[in-house]
């Protein structure tokens, strides 16, 4: 229906610019799937589960990378969420006013940080702090639980699941003080004038009002979890294990890749870790779908935490 | 005042101490990184660190001036590759992107946002590095702006909305061809959000160390050409702060509040650009 010729011309180019996500995506998938296809092939579905990886006879399991992914990611969301729910709820419904920007921009600063920079104060910093003072505490309070059997040697499951959740804390206060923006006043005013106190409020008008796009929130919070990388890398442990001792060293998905790429000197060994980068990216791909079609249907189609990725 | 009215008094009172100690406990986090990072970086910030190339391991001195060139040389690369698309994806979903395509185009890149930047690295190695036989910074640049697209497409769409139609209608109705229209009158409206789009997406690869892995590798020495290693801050705070020697550690301190000084000047020149173009934003 375009009038003039260059009108079309505009909008192919523009068109052409669009293609080029779904193509990235297609491309991304096809050279996962194609570089993994020998260790599919070896192994089959079993290396989900398997947990020898052994380079030398060329034996390959990801169990334990799964499982040390899951395990720190759930580690950081059960610390993070309370504390990133909590500053998003500070932030609309209770700060005064002159509050709210500092402490806004204070968040998004800590989601300025590097990735490196949060290993670096991880290794430095938190590592040390844990084993003088956290680790000591936590052993005699709950040391008969199977959570907290072993010697703390500083990197650890607990040590990269605390980044973590240092992490992904100013993403899901973002998004989640974003959502809860979104909620009308008029949802508040209500439960006011029926005599609620403030808590009362923000529990029964404005939580549930919000509840999707809080939980795509959180769930979003658990895909970067899910896939970073150097921060985790740095203090996690990096060994093939799986223990459920949160002193214990393990092992992340993105961890493996990180580390041992550049080691692999044969074809199987770089399929293997080409596979569990495929596994990686279909997980993350499935969390973020997930999050995003809960938070659509609050914010209908929004790009709400854009500013703080 | 009742007992019961009393005690859902109290409970709110509760709720919003507890809510108030957990955000604080958030923020005191920040002010600590914060902290440490100026408290243990800033000590061995002098002149030969800016200009220096790093010294043999256990030597003290040197610096990390081929890493601060390399940085800007990755990610400004990276970034002519990808605000092009980037940008130009973004128009569309804002000019075209009410239909189907528009709906799949908006959600991938929403998905492709949380993506694993190591997965980008990989697919970067193999797409680059393979085939060409060598690592180089070009490769890096690639995959950093595979990062950025997904991210400006959607802040670029969210900017171009905020323009106000009737400002559209004007320029179509004076005979306006509607290409020129939408880069003349909305795009040029729309440019202070868009930049400040753009330096968002650059602040935050900056600051990326996982897609560089495999691609720019890094270098100790100093160079300029794209289609070799090349040395970024980022890569080496990775390696000094897991290296064995503590002259390394000191330098990854100071590379690290470097590079997030970095990253901090591009967000908040980001967030003066907004400031000129609307006034202040919440």
């Amino acid at each position: 229906m375009a009038l003039f010729r260059s009108d079309r011309i505009y909008q192919r180019t523009l068109t052409a610019f669009a293609l080029s996500l779904p193509l990235l995506i297609l491309v991304i998938l096809g050279v996962l799937l194609v570089s993994a296809l020998p260790a599919i092939k070896a192994f089959g579905p079993s290396f989900l589960w398997t947990s020898t990886w052994d380079p030398v006879a060329e034996v390959y399991g990801a169990a334990p990378m799964i499982f040390g992914t899951l395990a720190s990611s759930l580690l950081a969301l059960l610390i993070a969420v309370p504390l990133a729910l909590s500053v998003a709820i500070f932030l609309t419904e209770f700060s005064p006013r002159w509050l709210r920007q500092p402490v806004a921009f204070l968040v998004e600063l800590l989601a300025a940080i590097p990735s490196v920079a949060y290993g670096t104060w991880g290794i430095f910093v938190l590592i040390p702090f844990l084993r003088q003072h956290v680790v000591p505490v936590l052993k005699a309070l709950f040391g008969w639980t199977p959570f907290l059997q072993g010697v703390f040697y500083g990197n650890s499951l607990l040590a990269g699941g605390i980044i973590l959740a240092i992490m992904i804390v100013p993403y899901i206060a973002a998004v989640s003080r974003e959502v809860l923006l979104a909620v009308p006043t008029a949802q508040r005013e209500a439960a006011l004038a029926m005599g609620a106190t403030r808590w009362e409020t923000v529990r029964s008008a404005v939580l549930p009002y919000g509840r999707a796009g809080l939980i795509g929130a959180i769930i979003l919070g658990l895909g970067r979890a899910l896939g970073e990388t150097m921060a985790v890398t740095m203090v996690i442990g990096n060994r093939h294990d799986i223990g459920v001792s949160l002193l214990q060293p393990a092992y992340t998905m993105a961890a493996a890749i990180a580390n041992e790429f550049s080691e692999a000197t044969t074809n199987m060994y770089l399929s293997a870790l080409f596979e569990v980068g495929l596994i990686l990216f279909v997980l993350t791909v499935a969390v973020n779908a997930v999050a995003r079609i809960l938070i659509w249907r609050v914010a209908r189609g929004a790009a709400v935490g854009s500013k703080a990725l | 005042m009742s007992g019961r009215a009393l005690r859902r008094h109290l409970t709110s009172r509760l709720m919003t101490v507890l809510v108030i100690i957990l955000s604080f406990t958030a923020v005191l986090a920040l002010v600590l990184i914060l902290g440490n990072l100026i408290a243990k970086g800033a000590s061995s910030l002098d002149w030969a660190f800016f200009t220096r190339s790093p010294v043999p391991a256990g030597q003290s001195g040197g610096g990390v001036a081929n890493a601060i060139v390399g940085t800007v040389i990755v990610v400004g690369l990276a970034a002519l590759i990808g605000v092009p698309v980037g940008v130009g994806a973004g128009m569309y979903l804002a000019e075209y992107g009410a239909g189907r395509l528009g709906f799949l185009v908006r959600f991938i890149a929403d998905v492709l946002n949380g993506t694993p930047s190591i997965v980008i690295g990989i697919v970067g190695w193999t797409f680059i590095v393979k085939p060409s036989g060598r690592f180089s910074a070009l490769a890096g640049s690639v995959a950093l702006a595979i990062l950025m697209i997904p991210m400006l497409a959607r802040t670029t769409e969210e900017m171009v909305r905020l323009v106000p139609h009737s400002l559209r209608e004007a320029a179509l109705a004076l005979g306006y061809p509607r290409w020129r229209t939408s880069l003349k009158i909305v795009a040029r409206t729309a440019m202070g959000g868009i930049v400040t789009g753009c330096l968002v997406g650059i602040a935050r690869v900056a600051g990326e160390t996982a897609p560089l892995l495999f691609t720019a590798l890094g270098n100790l020495n100093f160079s300029l050409a794209v289609g070799q290693p090349m040395q970024t801050l980022s890569l080496q705070i990775y390696v000094y702060a897991t290296g064995p020697f503590d002259e390394w550690h000191r330098l990854a301190w100071a590379s690290a509040l470097v590079l997030m000084g970095l990253v901090l000047v591009i967000s908040l020149a980001a967030r003066w650009v907004t400031r000129q173009r609307y006034g202040s934003v919440r």
